[in-house]
């Protein structure tokens, strides 16, 4: 039987040679997803600022405009409403009301009894209402889990590796949840808790491939330990190509199966993940690797003390 | 690499097949296998989310102002009894205004008296010799009792401890619903119910405080000043629970609804809705000693600071039994009953969130999730099979062991499988090849190197085990991060994110390492097709 060989054996690409360049665009593509996120903002959902969503899906198809002149009816503020399967299902976010928690809860009381008598048909199948307070308290939780789970990824990798590995991830790790976060301003897309989940993920992920190229430039390194550390890296890099393309292809077939079956619930989560794929592949070669060139990393980072005097090894 | 003692290829299969077996009752519950699964084996089944099965998400936050209020009334009428008792101190009106409880001793020469029968009746709170009420004298016959921080912070707590119970009495009086209710946090309840897919019953049992009280009409009052909210001495003005307007009742309590033993809807003599209540032994004599001496006068049925109805007591009632009215509905008053029944919440509760899915919503998430679940297994394993062969083969039988195995442990420990938690079964799906396509790449790097058959396998499983575990050890830092700060649905896709790394790494390194063992020994390969 023939086997598929996705990278052909042997490969050398010189990976490194555009390293400044990709590290110049990297800093401008997060230098601009964070402007974007500055100047566009995120579109939080109800996890995050409080309010009231209520899903909802209709007999027959309904204009976006029908639906937002009847709700407007009811007078209890701006409602967003997002569209989901053909113009029979919508999900309608209001605004919380001031004034206390009960105020807020007889809204989705109100749209939920009045959705169905405006059109017939209408199925209310999930209502959510957030308080301020609670809101406040998941934002906080989920930026919390971000960053910890960032600070505490990087040490591990700093403590089983040399400090630089553990600064090249930090780096990275922000470069990939800058750039899924400003995939969400640019789409406004609804922030929701699923997409904090969906952030950790990619940096669980993103640093599983980092991990997998440094162990290997570490191997590389107490093997070789007279080559120049460009084309060690690139060495390294063209030894883990092929793992990197395959693993990183099934976990997007998997996620590509539940983009286009799964349920559409789910569908920032699934989204976010499939694009932080892209993100932790591109940037576990082009960020973590280059970085270490620019921190110096030497052969001898991984020589115990007593092996220093001994003569060295030559390169195989 | 062959080397497999006989002790290490049972426990293995006993892991597989005990885990498989344990996830197989989830696997086929809903169709029509499940009833012919035999019922002597395991039974353990994934427990669903909310967002699965459909159903109600409440979260409840305690009023710390109503908690304080409830607290200033109790001691309140717990000074009242004490004082009242042989041998009786007089003292004028009692005030709970600024959160304390004041009032003046009548007999200057018994206020230490008073001061210290009052002491007796604080308690102490933990071991530091604090006290639950600081008891105080002011201008000589003043005596002001202030709740302590402490006191305050145990009252809560025993307060949650009693709300979690009346909660659960009223939503589900029978206790043979499969709910949740418990405390988070010190000041908040989490209520789960399976099945309502409209919270708003929940709501009504649940957002009353259901504190019932019995006190006489204040006849001697000014109609006019009752109206503007002016109470009369050792009196209070209520609002009428229908707005109709203002009553001014005595500030002692004939009879509470803690003296009642049960509360059941009833109609009364015209056919409308009213609520039948039972007192216990005490209540009973109480009420009916009341009732005889106050005959043609009004008494006034007081909920939760409202004045539902006050009719004329034309007869003592004796037997302990008594009809509480006030323009119910059948539901509303069955609402009551069940409220009153179970006891009063200690403390008023506040709905901060709120997220309800149907049933159907829920069935289709399962349908949809279960079918990308299967699809992406099987392009997963196709992939595979084209890039890895023989060896693609070991890692799909490890792949389909390892989603067994995922259910099977979280069936046995009782982890809720949630819409998040589908995603993160697909996604492990995803990932789960990749201890697989780190040995398979090693193998075949070592092969290139010039290395033997038998060689390049024992390298390629050693050299490639570093790399998975360290890799694995930042999805489970993330993993156990989101499982911390996580709420419900994300904890969801926390634990199954867990799981399956852990049985990915047994089933990609041991088990598949097993299988391509047996192999090796039974066909010698001069060559591997890898």
């Amino acid at each position: 039987m023939k086997l598929l060989k996705l990278v052909p054996d042997n490969t050398n690409i010189d990976f490194m040679r555009w390293r400044n360049f990709a590290l110049l665009l990297s800093l401008a593509a997060t230098i601009a997803s964070l402007v974007l996120i500055g100047v566009r903002g995120l579109n939080l959902g109800i996890d995050f600022v409080g309010g009231q969503q209520v899903r909802v899906s209709f007999a027959q198809p309904v204009t976006i405009e029908q639906l937002r002149a009847r709700v407007a009816t009811l007078g209890v503020g701006d409602a967003t409403i997002q569209e989901f399967g053909g113009g029979k299902g919508y999900v309608i976010r209001l605004p919380r009301p001031d004034g206390p928690d009960a105020a807020a809860n007889a809204v989705v009381t109100k749209v939920r009894a009045f959705l169905p008598t405006a059109f017939p048909g209408a199925v209310v199948s999930a209502g959510e209402s957030v308080s301020g307070k609670v809101s406040q308290e998941l934002a906080k939780d989920g930026a919390l889990a971000i960053l910890f789970a960032m600070i505490g990824i990087a040490a591990y990798i700093w403590i089983r590796f040399e400090w630089q590995f553990g600064v090249g991830a930090l780096v990275t790790l922000f470069h990939d949840v800058a750039m899924t976060l400003g995939f969400f301003s640019l789409t406004q897309l609804p922030v929701d808790l699923n997409v904090v989940a969906a952030v950790l993920t990619i940096v669980g992920y993103s640093l599983n491939d980092t991990v997998v190229i440094f162990d290997r430039i570490r191997e590389n390194l107490r093997k070789f330990r007279k080559m120049a550390i460009v084309p060690l890296l690139n060495q390294s890099l063209n030894e883990t190509l092929s793992r990197t393309i395959v693993t990183s292809l099934s976990i997007l077939l998997a996620l590509a199966a539940l983009l286009l079956l799964g349920p559409d619930v789910i569908f920032g989560l699934t989204i976010a993940i499939f694009l932080g794929i892209f993100i932790g592949t591109y940037s576990s070669i082009y960020i973590s690797a280059p970085m270490l060139v620019l921190l110096g990393v030497q052969p001898d980072s991984f020589l115990r003390v007593e092996d220093k005097d001994q003569p060295q090894e030559q390169p195989a | 690499m062959l080397d497999f003692p006989r002790w290490k290829v049972w426990s293995i299969w006993l892991v597989v097949a005990a885990c498989i077996l344990l996830g197989v009752p989830s696997l086929i519950s809903g169709t029509s296998l499940a009833d012919r699964y035999p019922a002597w084996l395991p039974q353990y089944k994934v427990n669903l989310g909310l967002d699965l099965a459909g159903g109600s998400h409440l979260l409840l936050e305690a009023d710390a102002r109503d908690a304080q209020k409830q607290r200033l009334q109790t001691m309140e009428d717990a000074v009242a009894t004490e004082l009242r008792r042989d041998p009786r101190i007089e003292i004028g009106d009692v005030s709970t205004a600024e959160g304390r409880v004041a009032f003046m001793v009548r007999d200057p020469a018994q206020v230490d008296a008073a001061v210290g029968r009052l002491r007796r009746m604080t308690q102490p709170v933990g071991i530091t010799g604090t006290r639950d009420w600081d008891v105080e004298v002011m201008d000589l016959t003043r005596i002001v009792m202030t709740p302590t921080a402490s006191g305050s912070e145990q009252a809560l707590k025993n307060a949650m401890g009693v709300a979690r119970d009346v909660v659960r009495r009223r939503i589900d009086p029978g206790g043979t619903k499969e709910i949740t209710v418990i405390t988070q946090g010190g000041n908040r309840i989490l209520v789960q119910v399976p099945g309502v897919e409209d919270p708003e019953a929940l709501k009504t049992l649940i957002g009353q405080t259901a504190r019932l009280e019995f006190k006489l009409v204040d006849q001697s009052a000014n109609p006019e000043d009752v109206q503007q909210g002016r109470a009369p001495p050792g009196g209070q003005v209520l609002p009428m629970a229908d707005g109709s307007g203002f009553i001014a009742v005595k500030r002692r309590v004939m009879v509470s609804g803690e003296q009642l033993i049960d509360a059941k809807q009833g109609y009364d003599q015209d056919g409308r809705a009213v609520v039948d209540i039972t007192f216990n032994t005490a209540g009973a004599r109480r009420f009916g000693r009341v009732t005889q001496d106050n005959v043609n006068k009004p008494f006034a049925i007081i909920l939760d600071d409202k004045v539902l109805s006050a009719p004329n007591i034309n007869e003592p009632i004796l037997g302990g039994r008594a009809q509480v009215s006030g323009n119910f509905t059948v539901q509303s008053a069955n609402d009551l009953a069940v409220s009153l029944a179970s006891g009063k919440l200690p403390v008023k509760l506040n709905v901060i969130e709120e997220r309800t899915v149907s049933a159907e919503l829920g069935a289709d998430s399962i349908r949809k999730g279960g079918i990308a679940s299967v699809a992406a297994t099987l392009a997963v394993m196709l992939f595979i099979l084209i890039t890895y062969g023989r060896f693609g083969v070991y890692a799909n039988i490890a792949l389909v062991v390892n989603a067994l195995m995922i259910l099977g442990i979280m069936a046995l420990f009782y982890a809720t499988l949630t819409l998040p938690g589908i995603a993160g079964f697909v996604l492990t799906i995803g990932a789960a090849v990749d201890a697989n396509v780190l040995i398979n790449e090693r193998i075949r790097e070592e092969l290139r190197r010039g290395r033997r058959t038998l060689d390049a396998l024992e390298t390629g499983y050693k050299e490639a085990s570093t790399a998975i575990f360290d890799a694995n050890i930042t999805n489970t830092i993330a993993a156990a991060l989101m499982m911390y700060f996580g709420s419900g649905p994300i904890r969801g896709f926390a634990v199954v994110l867990l799981i399956g790394i852990i049985t990915s790494v047994f089933t990609a390194v041991n088990f598949t390492r097993m299988l391509v063992a047996f192999w090796v020994r039974r066909a010698r390969p001069k060559q591997l097709n890898i």
